[in-house]
């Protein structure tokens, strides 16, 4: 009996493959030992509510770090609250959702007619803004887990010069506009995929991803939160809102006596001196410099559109359905004569290929398209960062820069004043 | 002095000016996606039309043993005695011995129902969603055995590291609350 049905199989072997699809091979039997069909099981997904409370703890852990950076002042608390979300967004919900991997969301939300960004999503993404708009770079300073965990590791921080920082945060830019752009495209989630510590959040992941991850934590060493200062893309989102913040932290609680103790107390480069005034003459230099860089604003937009551009063909590869239909074309015009896994898969679905053509040129186009976008960007973000560097600025006194500042509190207790206030409070804990 | 006092007064007018404006730009924004925002959300699931059983699945989740699991639509299913799905198609010898089993972790279970007909199932807890009785089924079988994302087990990632290693595209968005894609229709991707 045995030996006959596997003669059978052996025979099923040679019936075309064609001639079979869609057919039942062995008609399901009609049992008469009364036995009942199982069905199989569906487990459904993790309960909505879980995803609520995650957004609770983001708001609850923002105003909780708004009242210690800008309150309290302390260091130590600070760190508490970074280490408990360290602790809660990233090992215990493994690092996803999070804010930046969220902008892909709503990208795709806005570009992709057929996707809507769940709602959690959404306020994982707007309430750090908000915060930021008001109160500065709290969510960097003790909510985000990737910044937690490079926070950890910085424990001989060495300063890097202002014109190294600025340019090293172009990658910043450059790494927003593509995970903006293959986003859009529906192509891939970028941001997601090359999360360098989301692996050590899981304890698995990409063999490389957790290289890149240890090496971002070995230079952090030395070169304090670099993913955070030349990488992450939602920080330059943040850099933008906390210019313009309501309130923000300030390294003295009352006035600076210009004791300069505090020059070198940030890991992060992110204090600035007192700024010289300038001369007379440093204004029509300053002037003309200025009316310089904004003619070549324009040059460097049109010249980063323009280099970007030449890269689209390369970018839009990235999307499976680009490089499936390059594949089918050379397997139609009979340059290869095998099949990939992923051009049998598209063959036996029995679609039109020159649907799959079209798809991939709309997805070409698109690419073109973004890539002039996303070129003429980096060009304005270069050519503003020059721009910047040519302005008169007005600071007399040593000052946390509102941009870079990523709300830690370590310069507080660098100034006598901050030691005044905390003895006055002291004091007056003692009276009672 | 007074002077310059004024001139600060308009940069914080101004930022205030932004910075209101900024407010205003994020909640419409947010409004808006609140408004396109679906009733439910998505999850990551296989369209077991589409699925090759390329054995990607067991590889590139991000959990130590992948979310992805075999499941049976026994609706379909011809309950062979000689299944392709559990037994190796070179056989060592020409019979159904447990040495002659297809799945590697031991995952599918053969139970004898009536003559000739057998049941089987998948122990979920040894399956690693690798696919080789998933290939063996659909093969020379009904294609009843077919992989599926199991919610229970899915972390519901934002990219699913699967779908962007899957060379077929059978890696959906699905929405939430009809998370699966069981088989009904006899079919041999």
């Amino acid at each position: 009996m045995i030996r006959k049905s596997l003669i059978l199989s052996i025979l099923l072997l040679a019936v075309p493959y064609a001639a079979a699809f869609g057919a039942e091979r062995f008609p399901p039997p009609e049992f008469e030992s009364g036995y009942e069909l199982p069905s199989p099981t569906t487990p459904s997904p993790r309960v909505d509510v879980f995803e609520y409370i995650d957004a609770v703890v983001l708001f609850a852990a923002l105003s909780v770090g708004t009242y210690l950076v800008l309150k309290k002042r302390s260091r130590r608390w600070i760190f508490a609250l970074m280490v408990f979300s360290l602790v809660y967004f990233g090992f215990y919900r493994k690092g996803c959702v999070c804010p930046i991997g969220a902008i892909q969301n709503a990208a795709m939300t806005v570009f992709d007619k057929s996707y809507a960004m769940p709602v959690v999503v959404l306020a994982f993404l707007i309430l750090p803004f908000v915060f930021t708009l008001f109160f500065g770079r709290v969510f960097c300073a003790a909510v985000c887990p990737l910044g937690a965990i490079q926070d950890l590791f910085v424990l001989k921080p060495i300063a890097i010069p202002r014109w190294l920082d600025s340019s090293l945060r172009l990658f910043a830019y450059l790494y927003l506009g593509l995970g903006i752009l293959f986003a859009a495209t529906g192509s891939a989630f970028v941001i997601c995929r090359y999360d360098p510590f989301v692996g050590f959040f899981r304890v698995t992941g990409s063999f490389n991803m957790i290289v890149a991850g240890i090496c971002l934590l070995v230079i952090g060493i030395f070169i304090g939160r670099p993913y955070c200062r030349f990488l992450c893309p939602y920080s330059v989102i943040l850099r933008q809102f906390s210019r313009i913040s309501r309130w923000r932290v300030t390294i003295t609680p009352d006035d600076c006596i210009q004791c300069r103790l505090c020059e070198d107390a940030c890991p992060f480069g992110a204090i600035r001196s007192p700024a010289a005034k300038w001369r007379g003459e440093d204004y029509s230099v300053g002037k003309k410099r200025l009316a310089l860089l904004l003619v070549l604003l324009g040059v460097l937009v049109v010249f980063g559109g323009w280099v970007a551009s030449r890269a689209s063909g390369w970018m839009a590869r990235v999307d499976w359905r680009v490089r499936l239909a390059d594949r089918v074309y050379l397997e139609e015009t009979g340059k290869v004569s095998d099949t990939t896994d992923a051009s049998a898969a598209f063959r036996a679905t029995g679609e039109e290929i020159k649907e799959l053509y079209a798809e991939a040129s709309d997805i070409e186009a698109k690419m073109a398209t973004g890539s002039w976008i996303l070129g003429g960007f980096m060009g304005l973000v270069a050519g503003l960062k020059l721009v910047g560097h040519s302005v008169r600025r007005t600071r007399t006194d040593y000052e946390a820069d509102r941009a870079s500042c990523f709300a830690c509190g370590r310069c507080f207790t660098y100034c006598p004043r901050e030691h005044a206030r905390l003895d006055k409070l002291k004091n007056k804990e003692e009276g009672k | 002095m007074p002077q310059e006092d004024k001139s600060i007064d308009r940069r914080q007018f101004l930022k205030s000016g932004i910075r209101g404006a900024a407010v205003v730009g994020i909640v419409g924004a947010a409004g808006l996606g609140v408004s396109k925002t679906r009733k439910s959300d998505t999850v990551w699931q296989i369209d077991p039309n589409i699925c090759v059983s390329c054995g990607n699945c067991a590889k590139y989740c991000v959990l130590e043993v992948s979310a992805v699991k075999c499941v049976h639509a026994f609706a379909i299913c011809g309950y062979c005695d000689l299944c392709s799905g559990y037994l190796n198609p070179k056989p060592r010898e020409l019979d159904s011995g447990a040495e002659n089993e297809l799945c590697p972790t031991g995952a599918v279970k053969r139970k004898f129902v009536e003559d000739p007909y057998y049941e089987y199932t998948i122990d979920e807890e040894l399956c690693i969603g690798c696919g080789k009785c998933v290939k063996g089924c659909n093969a020379f079988g009904n294609g009843s055995l077919h992989l599926q994302v199991r919610h229970d087990r899915c972390l519901n990632c934002n990219e699913c590291s699967i779908a962007a290693a899957c060379p077929s595209g059978a890696f959906k968005r699905v929405p939430a609350d009809s998370p699966y894609m069981i088989k009904t229709k006899v079919s041999h991707g």
